[in-house]
């Protein structure tokens, strides 16, 4: 400690070090949050849905999607992203997933909303297999921390189903 | 800075961080500002700086007594004969 460089060297280590213990106990505290996310989607309209040229189904939607992800924000949150995505089986792929629209929330209140939607991404199956198909409908969410591990959850709502004929 | 001065340095560099750290992390986590506990911790770091890093006088409080200059004589450094070879040979 005889120098001002080993002082200031030996300063701006340990204040590092500090730093990062701070992150990870503020990420650690992410562990007390009580998080009760909730979630609901109605499809109001099959638009179309029809085959594609190369062979494949395409349905184009129209959803309405209700969403209260407000418990998953923390004082270490930066953002949340959600998706929404159809699952289904086909005899070829045990599970087909969908992405069909998404968002990044910012902030708090911005975390329950209601959108009416068509969907952003298009839903094309591999294969013509959508004909009067079962499928789910699921908001994943990843949260993204400040500083620390990003975690990511889902609600699965089932009970969807394509018609059985093009239109 | 003397070595009293020094090792008070390291405990209050140690001491001081510590405490920015804990005092940053309380408040911030109870009112559920990540921003505020960043710039408690900002704020504490430059404040440590100011207080160690620069030589205050404080820190010179007990400085080394070196000895007598006619103490020194009566110890006389060995003499170093020089070499015949072409060895470089310092002299203290």
């Amino acid at each position: 400690m005889h120098s001002f460089g080993y002082r200031a060297n030996a300063l701006l280590t340990f204040a590092v070090t500090i730093l990062a213990f701070i992150c990870a106990i503020a990420s650690f505290s992410d562990k007390f949050s009580n998080q009760t996310p909730s979630a609901q989607i109605q499809i109001l309209n099959i638009n179309w849905f029809q085959k594609q040229p190369h062979g494949n189904d395409e349905v184009s939607l129209t959803l309405n999607v209700t969403a209260d992800l407000q418990s998953l924000f923390t004082w270490n949150t930066k953002q949340v992203f959600a998706f929404v995505a159809a699952e289904y089986e086909t005899s070829k792929n045990a599970l087909n997933q969908v992405s069909l629209w998404d968002a990044i929330i910012p902030e708090k209140e911005h975390a329950k909303f209601w959108i009416q939607i068509s969907n952003k991404y298009r839903f094309i199956d591999q294969g013509h297999n959508l004909r009067g198909k079962d499928f789910n409908l699921t908001l994943h969410w990843h949260v993204m921390p400040k500083t620390g591990k990003m975690f990511a959850d889902k609600i699965v709502m089932s009970g969807y189903q394509l018609p059985n004929a093009y239109r | 800075m003397d070595w009293q001065g020094q090792k008070l340095v390291e405990q209050l560099m140690q001491i001081l961080l510590v405490i920015s750290g804990v005092v940053a992390l309380v408040v911030g986590y109870t009112t559920e500002s990540f921003r505020t506990m960043m710039l408690i911790y900002a704020g504490g770091v430059v404040l440590t700086t100011l207080v160690t890093v620069p030589n205050w006088p404080f820190y010179n409080l007990h400085p080394l007594k070196w000895l007598d200059p006619s103490e020194a004589e009566k110890h006389p450094k060995p003499q170093v004969v020089p070499a015949a070879s072409k060895k470089k040979v310092s002299k203290k």
